[in-house]
């Protein structure tokens, strides 16, 4: 673990510019390797996942072949628990549809936010790279992109890793998923959430930083609890990004046009 | 594997998939963005994150909660990974002592 440290996160700049040497240059195999590293720390999270959904689907009689293609082709964790919830004969198709889009609700702002910054990519690379826009992979993606430019290597270097192995612990539960009994016993059950929780406090140099996530936590928690699961996610995010809007001052506005921010946005109406 | 449930992958893989391309082929159509809704998107990271983990973090109940501060005080001073791990310890060890 030792090793991995220089690159996490220890202080409010985050892991951008730490382990990196002057003499280190910035070549496609460096990035590669920095994703592939940003990658490790939700891996312990990913195998669990994939597998307990490998084992309920099991449970649920689904085929094998059909429980990989779902991982393989849907590739979005919690959506895939949600249809196994609804999986019925005959098929409830609206209902699940429903219910996907509004557990997958977020990555339209995940997708508004990081399209943004995606302007070294192609259309065809970026096309690849919106499949692969999983919470981590978009989290860890937009951290990147606060200090430096977004490469593909760096990219690919965090989403090819995640995306093989959420397929083969898929598989993995499949075959043995009786042996993962009690996951909570090592409190690999928060642990998702607690890896989300430090990838917020990355954030913390942003403005607005702190309202926004207060009124997020507070209204996300209030939806949980009276309207239940999966709104809270879309209310909470609407909330504070509203106060955002609100409350941002004309002179950081200006500040932020003049960073160049908006590049990559306005031209590209022939990819869409 | 049959006919249907086949079709029932693929039609959840597009909606999972119209979803993370929408926003961006939704803001692309917009030329230069207004402040505010630059702001907006500004916030997006910390508002989803927060309006995800808040909720799961408060059903833990108090070890949750615990774990969930002292994660957030470790992240001061330490790595992401060494931060994870103290908070996992504090909530296996409280969850040993709670019953």
């Amino acid at each position: 673990m030792a090793d991995l440290r220089e690159t996490m996160p220890s202080g409010s700049h985050g892991p951008d510019l730490q382990g990196r040497g002057p003499t280190k240059p910035d070549t496609t195999k460096s990035e590669f390797m920095d994703g592939l590293r940003e990658c490790l720390p939700v891996l312990g999270a990913v195998v669990p996942f994939g597998a307990v959904f490998g084992a309920i689907a099991v449970d649920k009689g689904l085929q094998p072949a059909e429980i990989i293609l779902m991982s393989a082709l849907v590739y979005a964790g919690a959506s895939q628990y949600v249809a196994m919830e609804l999986w019925a004969t005959p098929f409830p198709y609206v209902t699940m549809i429903v219910s996907v889009f509004a557990v997958n609700f977020r990555h339209i702002l995940y997708s508004a936010s990081i399209g943004r910054k995606l302007h070294r990519f192609s259309p065809l690379q970026k096309s690849i790279a919106f499949f692969g826009l999983v919470d981590p992979q978009w989290a860890v993606a937009e951290k990147r992109a606060a200090s430096r430019d977004l490469t593909v290597a760096f990219y690919a270097g965090m989403a090819v890793p995640l995306y093989c192995v959420w397929v083969v612990s898929t598989a993995f539960g499949v075959m043995f998923g009786r042996l993962i009994e009690n996951p909570a016993a090592f409190g690999l059950d928060f642990l998702l959430p607690i890896y989300f929780l430090t990838l917020l406090m990355g954030f913390r140099s942003r403005p607005r930083w702190l309202p926004v996530v207060i009124v997020s936590a507070s209204v996300g928690t209030l939806f949980h609890v009276t309207v239940g699961p999966p709104w809270h996610v879309a209310f909470g995010a609407g909330a504070g990004i509203l106060l955002a809007a609100i409350i941002c001052k004309q002179e950081d506005a200006g500040k932020q046009e003049g960073t160049g921010k908006q590049e990559g946005i306005g031209k590209q109406e022939g990819e869409t | 594997m049959s006919l249907e449930s086949l079709l029932l992958i693929f039609a959840l893989a597009a909606v999972t998939y119209a979803t993370r391309f929408g926003g961006h082929a939704i803001l692309a159509r917009f030329g230069a963005l207004h402040p505010r809704v630059e702001a907006g998107l500004d916030a997006v990271p910390g508002a989803v994150i927060a309006a995800l983990v808040a909720p799961g973090i408060y059903s833990q109940g108090f070890p949750g909660i615990v774990a969930a501060g002292v994660a957030v005080l470790a992240c001061f001073r330490f790595s992401m990974i060494s931060s994870i791990t103290i908070s996992l310890a504090v909530l296996v060890g409280m969850r040993a002592l709670l019953g």
